[in-house]
């Protein structure tokens, strides 16, 4: 079976998996890295939403071959150890998560969005589609334009 | 060992001792288990204290109301000899509280949590009457028990446990201010107790854990054991933050399918196309002989694959070749379910003579819980026992129904309750619990099975499609009589077999006879009359949030518009003026302040107003729409306001307002199933349409009336609201009577 390298949260991990097998179960099943959530598998949902090389993707549907040397980072790689990153303590102030099962993933699309837009409108917001079942896309509007402001 | 003793904290009891309500209909779960609680919390709470080296105590839950099994009632009402009440230990029907050494205050909870909010809830009322700090409190959830109330469902928790938690705590501080007394030789009337430490007056200091084994012995506490009265109340009642929200933005918190208990392996099962399929024949070579596959078998509900990780689980399912017989349904489909269901629909008593009428029908289409996390069960299911992990809202009858499929004892059946990825009412039912043990059982392998996203949107379960049948009679400018006629799926596997869905007699069944619509009596309509019929499909189906309201209700505030409409009148003034309850009229007063309602909207934009009272709580809802493009309608705003009675955790009631506003808007204007020829169609969220952000309102708010009433039910208690004011919102933007739920379909 081949093997891959790459860099999940600041560590590096080899793993040995098949070419196609999807990032989100080389996390969950190999690596016993279970903040990103399985929650449809064919990218529609989102709640797996974390990053490579610091921008959004949806382990569901990424192989692992194509983060080979690369480097993924997940919701328990977001934090500077104790410290919380902005977005999430944004997200702990505004007391958004309910069930909590897609957070992890509106967390990471959030920090991945203000990276690149640092100052998002009601329309960059909008364009977010991770599905949170619960309804708490409110709280999240706020979370983000509250990052957004302290950043 | 483990005996109780009984502690003089109470002298009342109630003779009528209720078994659980568990396998029963929506409906009278709800109207039960609340007139229950309400007899609970205006009495007093029996606690027992349970003899262990650290101070624990206990209260009786729920609908077993004070008397715990085996308990002896004292002829003085003081303590009684020892009894043997707790030594099932666990699996005691009771809210027990332990402080630990640690200085951690325990409380197991027999309650699930499913992002309700109701362990954030419970750890407040503890919190508050123990004087401890909301960090020190932990609540965890229980296993399954034998016996008392561990039925989660209803909106009916916090009131259900807002009594005996109270007292549980109270009673726990009243002795650990005694120990505090007598350690420190002074009056226990002059402590004091706050952050989880007793004060005494010359400023020393225990924390409760240091004193916890000395209260522990304490029988007769030197302080009062009655819970504050609420003007005292610091914790209740004040905003708070999930205590789990901490772990959850940082990835920590764990469901079912983040664990790694008994060496469980990935399994999925390969389902049949088309509702309540059956396997005709498997030819699993191919997928034996894949890379990382543990073991292929087949069950009721089709085959399974166990295998290293998802991914290999996933890819030998997909090379598994069966040949599927067509379930039930294969010749059914949407058309044909409409047409049964509007022909089921009773006739409509006669209008009085004289009098006009405003009549309308209405068609619900069927809707996925779909709620994130997709069923998970972990089974490790043996020879001579078994133990499943999953989220379920009814472990107690899981635990039987386990049992039974499995073959053992009950007690050899051990289920622990993990916290859900949401529910929505999915987690009444256990069909991947009771699956997952027989994969178990089968394989002879320790499985964590988890359902697709897939399978969980095309093979249930989902709200029943519904048709309403309604006509109000008016006659010099008011409702002298309203009907309202309904039929809905009922679920029927006399003939199929529900074990194909792993749930052999599911926990909530469609009611035969629904409730009757109009009933509540909500406005000064005359004459109401109601009836329903249903028709039977093999489909499986289950109560989803607020069950019956979130069709009928909406359907009938919808209509209260139309009558409005013909009558001349506003929508708020004519709800104003003929609704019986001052508290509903005081919160659509509000929400009409506080929306504006009647500004002026541009072309296309309107807003709508829907009222609903249900759970002895009742909720407004104001919302405003933009409509300029009919097909792709926005929901911009919405204001809700409740009054829920005690709003233990005004947060937490805002952010079930705030879901149930969602709820609303994705049921009215885009999420349903569709059935093509026995199958659903959708299969993910890209083509469920529940809402996404840009559906999803950019202004939202809500107003909770202040009330020091014991707390009503919460969690359901927005849906029909929130769906009524956003189809009379889409109303009167677009000049159209909408019909058919949802509308973009």
């Amino acid at each position: 079976m081949p093997s891959y390298s790459f860099t999940l949260n600041g560590k590096r991990v080899t793993v040995e998996a098949p070419a196609d097998m999807p990032l989100l179960w080389v996390l969950r099943d190999l690596l016993n890295v279970t903040g990103p959530k399985y929650g449809c598998g064919v990218g529609a949902c989102r709640a797996c939403t974390s990053h490579l090389d610091g921008d959004e993707i949806q382990p569901c549907v990424v192989p692992v071959a194509d983060c080979a040397g690369r480097k993924v980072t997940t919701i328990e790689g977001l934090a500077d150890g104790d410290e919380l990153h902005p977005v999430q303590q944004a997200w702990l102030d505004c007391d958004v998560a309910q069930c909590g099962f897609c957070q992890p993933g509106q967390i990471m699309a959030t920090a991945a969005l203000l990276k690149k837009t640092p100052r998002p409108t009601d329309a960059d917001i909008d364009r977010i589609e991770n599905v949170c079942r619960c309804g708490t896309y409110s709280r999240i509007r706020e979370a983000i334009k509250k990052a957004a402001a302290g950043s | 060992m483990i005996d109780a003793l009984f502690d003089a904290v109470t002298n009342r009891r109630n003779p009528a001792a209720h078994r659980p309500l568990i396998q029963i209909e929506p409906a009278r779960v709800r109207g039960e288990e609340r007139l229950l609680a309400r007899q609970l919390s205006r009495r007093q709470f029996v606690v027992y204290s349970v003899a262990a080296t650290t101070l624990t105590v206990a209260a009786p839950l729920g609908c077993d109301g004070s008397t715990a099994e085996g308990a002896e009632e004292p002829a003085d009402g003081s303590r009684s000899s020892t009894s043997d009440v707790l030594v099932t230990g666990t699996d005691a029907e009771m809210l027990v509280l332990e402080v630990t050494t640690a200085n951690r205050v325990v409380v197991r909870l027999p309650r699930v949590e499913v992002g309700q909010g109701v362990t954030t809830a419970v750890a407040m009322m503890i919190a508050e009457e123990l004087d401890a700090r909301l960090a020190d409190v932990d609540i965890p959830l229980a296993d399954a028990r034998k016996e008392g109330n561990q039925f989660t469902g209803g909106s009916n928790s916090v009131s259900s446990l807002y009594g005996p938690a109270r007292q549980l705590a109270a009673t726990a501080r009243a002795k650990l201010v005694t120990a505090a007394a007598r350690q420190w030789h002074v009056p226990a009337r002059t402590l004091r107790t706050r952050g989880t430490r007793v004060f005494a007056p010359d400023g020393r200091s225990a924390t409760f854990g240091s004193l916890t084994r000395s209260a522990a012995r304490i029988t007769r506490p030197a302080v009062s054991t009655q819970p504050k009265p609420a003007s005292k109340h610091q914790v209740i009642g004040r905003p708070t933050t999930r205590i789990d929200a901490r772990d959850i933005i940082t990835g920590k918190a764990k469901y079912t399918g983040d664990l790694t208990v008994a060496g469980a392996k990935p399994t999925v099962v390969a389902r049949p196309p088309t509702l309540g399929g059956k396997v005709v024949s498997v030819d699993s070579r191919a997928a034996r002989a894949m890379p990382g596959v543990h073991a292929v078998v087949q069950i009721d509900g089709g085959v399974a694959v166990i295998a290293e990780t998802f991914h290999h689980a996933f890819q030998a399912r997909d090379a598994l070749r069966i040949e599927w017989a067509p379930g039930p349904l294969a010749n059914v489909s949407d058309a044909q379910i409409r047409s049964r269901l509007r022909a089921a629909v009773p006739k409509l008593q006669s209008p009085p003579r004289g009098s006009a009428q405003t009549e309308a029908e209405f068609e619900f289409a069927f809707v996925s819980h779909a709620p994130m996390e997709v069923l998970t069960a972990v089974a490790d299911v043996r020879t001579q026992r078994a133990e499943i992990w999953f989220s379920s809202q009814t472990p107690q009858s899981a635990r039987e129904e386990i049992a039974s499929a499995t073959g053992l004892p009950v007690s050899k059946v051990r289920v622990h309750v993990l916290r859900g990825g949401g529910s929505f009412g999915r987690r009444l039912n256990y069909d991947a619990a009771i699956e997952a043990a027989q994969i178990s059982k089968k394989a002879r392998l320790p499985v964590k099975l988890m359902w697709s996203r897939a399978d969980d949107i095309r093979h249930g379960r989902m709200r029943p499609a519904s048709h309403h049948r309604i006509r109000a009679s008016h006659a010099q400018g008011r409702v002298v009589a309203f009907a309202h006629a309904t039929a809905s799926v009922s679920e029927s596997f006399d003939k199929q077999g529900l074990s194909a869905q792993g749930g052999v007699r599911s926990a909530v069944r469609a009611p035969a006879a629904a409730p009757l619509p109009s009933d509540s009596g909500l406005y000064n309509f005359g004459r109401l009359s109601g009836d329903s019929g249903s028709v039977d499909l093999a489909i499986p189906l289950g109560a989803w949030r607020s069950v019956d309201s979130g069709t009928v209700r909406t359907a009938e505030e919808i209509v209260v518009d139309e009558v409005a409409r013909s009558l001349g009148k506003d929508p708020v003034a004519f709800r104003r003026t003929t609704l019986r309850s001052k508290a509903v009229k005081a919160v659509l007063d509000k929400v009409a302040a506080a929306g504006k309602w009647g500004r002026s909207m541009p072309p296309g934009h309107a807003q709508g107003v829907a009222v609903h009272e249900e759970y002895d709580s009742c909720v407004a809802c104001l919302v405003e729409i933009d409509a300029v493009d009919p097909k792709n309608p926005r929901v911009t705003k919405v204001v809700m306001a409740a009054d829920v009675g005690t709003a233990v955790n005004p947060r937490g009631l805002e952010a079930q307002l705030m879901g149930t506003a969602v709820d609303g808007i994705s049921t009215i204007l885009r999420a349903g199933l569709h059935i093509d020829r026995g199958a659903v169609r959708e299969s993910s969220f890209a083509d469920f349409h529940y809402a996404r952000q840009r559906h999803a309102p950019q202004h939202f708010e809500a107003h909770i009336m202040p009330s020091r009433r014991d707390p009503g039910g919460a969690g359901e208690l927005g849906v029909p609201a929130a769906a009524g004011a956003v189809a009379n919102a889409y109303a009167r933007a677009t000049g159209t009577k909408p019909r058919r739920f949802p509308l973009d379909f």
